[in-house]
């Protein structure tokens, strides 16, 4: 602001009015079919969604010609790496439910209702040990996933596409164009690949292992955890690809690529993620 | 899309004729300026606020006499629970981001906010997503009844939610959304847009306790995002979460919920503390007393919102350990607290007071807030708690926090503010006519329900045992009359915008206020473009102690 470049205020947005309405629909949609409703609630949630993916093609789209014209400041771009900043914490937080609640069960209440009148009256052959689907034994006998097979292959996956993602970012900052793209095309081909090896290794629970979401609190937090840290995994594939097709048609400067850094650190996030998946709901 | 052009100029209140505001009713769908996006916040929040209104003069009406008169239960429970979640995320909230929008970048010297497309998002999303909740009120089976806190088993039931459960979870989610983008922006444009000679220690306190409030914001929307997901999980996708027959606890949505919804209630209070502190030192004619321990107060109470939350839950089964924890823990807040209400008070001694409508109502929040503060004080106490646990005596506390506290300083905010955004002056003898009735109503609407509470009258039912008619008919009349109290804020809002008195105002509108906050030196009505170019000059009359 104190520079001479004013800081961009842009005027007259449509795009934020479309999502909204994109996205509410998807959501009623949803709610109806969840309500029984098995003709109109998908009608609804596909259109919303079909809405709201325009919308983000849209306002991504006018975003990147804004920023390749050169009509961010300095400030502009302050203010932008905020914003994502705090939106990553965010979702650490939502995260950090959901890990709460697994604490909470393995080490609270599940030893609550193993133990003491609880145990004695309403289920003395009830044994609190992890994993556990309770004593009302929900969703029948099941078998829980081992950390050493899919899983590990996962986090080395995930582990190397963190290098190969900041590999990307040397090769942006020294102009070395081809090392970006490259970099970025490995980074988007193991996400996928872990998106792959994650789908196999719930086909695998479902159909060989009886384990689902509804193997009582085990499967529940085992399926919200895993599920909720894949969709961000292909959520930042997505964005990762897009920074590709970016950095293919030729944009981002070593002093100016905003979305660059934001899906990085984004795909980072989602690896910590992983890390604190990996050691608390496989390994321990 | 063109760029604000930065005008080299001393001329701050530059009128850009090429980007004003689109024409018709396009201008309010599709705007970016953070004032039309304040407009629109506080123009929604009050409709909410009648709308929320509503519904509690059909519970004082049901509660008028003992017996069933009005409603059927179910739908007095959904009124009970709809009333809640309208003011809170309706009316409150919205109107708090109404003032955060327009008063924000005009304290700090900003062009705007940060980030001003997120910003007529959030908008949308707060509306998208009172508007499904609302659409549940038009379904066969109601809507949601289980109380705003839709504890699990009863929410999980299906006579007690129907087919309102998915779409009050959706719901939640939109308004998460809005709620961290709107945060994101503000924390945005305090740290990134302050004219440069403006410091941390500089800023006016609303900008203060806004930043703090952003935090808890971001903090605890997306708990109570994934608590309302596990409960849509549990009812429709089979998981035990909140399944003690699959391994879950129940218990465990109650300790989800507090640790979002503790740190709510300060959401809803500390931006009112803000304004309180903004409004007290212009009419008290003296520096706001204390301003870095008013700053450091915020900041303790935000720090212990997050650590007391079962005080919520102490009947609710905890080891004594839990219990004695979060007893002391809650009382440690009455500390920075009592900091608060003693520098307002200080504020006011022996300052040279004149008692215009947005003064009445601070001193009224100050008086009304510090009872709510007691009686939470009382209630801080596990042993007492069991006593006053689900009886009026809570309903009665929380009123006594939001109504007369959050909602008489956003009357204050409306009063102070108004003739600086409209360029007119309210009709001041209406306005006060508007504070006696609601201060005097206020206090016959909650008051009885302590003793209503303490003699044991639970909370949240249609009907009550005979020895509690007296009280909650007087209640009940109280309730009338700030019902209707209320309509004058709407015609005095109205009249304002239409002229008001037809008096100019000046652009410090209140005397000497220039000196304390930097709207103060635009014009009023303030232009739809200000601080294109930073002031360089920033008042400090708020941070200088009075000593």
């Amino acid at each position: 602001m104190s520079t001479n470049v004013a800081y961009y205020i842009p005027h007259k947005a449509t795009w934020p009015v479309i999502g909204t309405a994109g996205l509410v629909t998807m959501l009623a949609g949803f709610a109806n079919y969840l309500n029984g409703s098995s003709s109109v609630g998908p009608a609804f949630m596909v259109a919303g969604l079909v809405v709201f993916i325009i919308m983000l093609v849209g306002w991504f789209t006018l975003q990147a010609h804004e920023s390749e014209t050169g009509m961010y400041n300095h400030d502009v771009g302050i203010s932008y790496r905020m914003g994502m900043m705090w939106f990553i914490f965010s979702e650490i937080i939502f995260f950090a439910v959901f890990f709460s609640t697994l604490w909470y069960t393995r080490n609270l209440s599940v030893q609550w209702l193993g133990s003491g009148a609880t145990k004695e009256l309403l289920h003395s052959a009830y044994q609190a040990t992890w994993p556990t689907n309770g004593p009302g034994d929900v969703g029948g006998k099941f078998e829980p996933m081992s950390a050493w097979g899919l899983p590990f292959l996962n986090t080395l996956i995930l582990l190397s596409s963190g290098v190969s993602c900041t590999w990307a970012h040397h090769g942006l900052l020294a102009k070395n164009r081809d090392q970006l793209i490259k970099g970025l095309i490995v980074t988007v081909a193991l996400g996928f690949l872990f998106v792959m090896f994650q789908a196999f290794e719930y086909h695998e629970a479902y159909t060989s292992m009886g384990l689902t979401l509804g193997s009582g609190v085990y499967g529940s937090t085992f399926f919200m955890l895993t599920g909720f840290h894949g969709f961000h995994v292909c959520v930042g594939a997505i964005i990762l690809s897009v920074v590709l097709f970016r950095s293919w048609k030729g944009h981002f400067q070593p002093e100016n690529h905003f979305a660059f850094e934001a899906a990085a650190w984004y795909w980072h996030f989602v690896d910590v993620v992983w890390l604190g998946l990996f050691v608390f709901v496989y390994l321990l | 899309m063109s760029a604000v052009v930065a005008e080299h100029d001393d001329h701050h209140a530059d009128e850009h004729h090429d980007h004003g505001p689109a024409k018709g009713l396009l201008r309010w769908i599709i705007t970016t300026n953070h004032k039309d996006i304040g407009t629109l916040y506080l123009l929604f929040a009050l409709a909410m606020f009648f709308v929320g209104g509503a519904m509690a003069m059909v519970i004082r009406a049901e509660l008028f006499e003992p017996g069933l008169q009005f409603v059927d239960p179910a739908f007095f429970n959904s009124m009970t629970t709809m009333h809640a979640l309208v003011m809170v995320f309706g009316a409150v909230m919205p109107a708090f981001v109404g003032l955060a929008n327009w008063q924000i970048p005009m304290m700090i010297g900003a062009p705007d906010m940060a980030l001003p497309r997120m910003n007529n998002m959030s908008f949308w999303l707060l509306v998208a997503g009172v508007l499904l909740l609302a659409s549940t009120l038009l379904m066969e089976t109601g809507a949601p009844n289980a109380g705003w806190t839709f504890y699990p088993p009863l929410v999980l039931q299906p006579i007690t939610v129907g087919k309102a459960l998915p779409f009050a979870v959706f719901a939640v989610h939109l308004l998460g959304i809005s709620s961290i983008m709107g945060a994101i922006n503000i924390i945005a444009t305090i740290f990134n847009m302050r004219a440069p000679s403006m410091k941390m220690m500089d800023m006016p306190l609303f900008v203060w306790t806004w930043l703090i409030t952003a935090f808890l914001l971001i903090a605890v929307m997306p708990v109570f995002a994934g608590a309302v997901t596990m409960l849509l999980t549990d009812k429709f996708f089979h998981t035990s979460f909140f399944n003690a027959a699959g391994g879950g606890d129940p218990v465990l949505y109650q300790h989800i919920f507090w640790f979002f919804g503790h740190p709510e209630v300060y959401i809803m209070i500390l931006p009112t503390f803000g304004v309180a502190s903004t409004i007290i030192p212009v009419f008290a004619r003296k520096p706001l007393f204390g301003y870095a321990s008013m700053v450091w107060a915020t900041g303790s109470i935000a720090f212990f919102s997050f650590i007391v939350w079962a005080h919520h839950m102490f009947t609710v089964g905890m080891p004594m350990a839990g219990e004695l924890y979060f007893m002391y823990a809650t009382m440690i807040i009455a500390v920075p607290t009592g900091v608060k209400v003693f520098n307002w008070t200080a504020t006011m001694w022996k300052g040279a007071m004149t008692f215009e409508t947005p003064m009445l109502f601070s001193i009224a929040f100050v008086v009304l807030f510090t009872m709510g503060g007691l009686t939470g004080l009382m209630m801080a106490l596990a042993p007492l708690d069991f006593q006053y646990h689900d009886t009026y005596f809570i309903v009665a506390h929380f009123h006594y926090t939001l109504v007369p506290a959050s909602i008489f300083i956003l009357m204050a905010a409306g009063y102070f503010w108004l003739p600086k955004w409209t360029g007119h002056m309210y009709n001041e003898k209406i306005g006060q006519l508007h504070f006696w009735l609601s201060a005097i109503s206020v206090n016959i609407l909650f008051f009885p329900q302590h003793f209503l509470g303490l003699a044991g009258m639970p909370r949240r039912i249609p009907d009550y045992a005979i020895q509690f008619a007296d009280w909650n008919m007087v209640s009940s009349i109280g309730g009338f009359i700030f019902g209707l109290s209320q309509l004058l804020f709407l015609y005095i809002v109205i009249d304002t915008i239409r002229g008001g008195t037809g008096e100019k105002v000046t652009a410090e509108v209140w005397e000497g206020s220039s000196n304390h906050s930097l709207e103060w030196t635009l014009p009023s009505p303030v232009p739809y473009h200000t601080w294109t170019t930073p002031p360089t000059v920033v008042p400090t009359e708020h941070v200088l102690d009075s000593h």
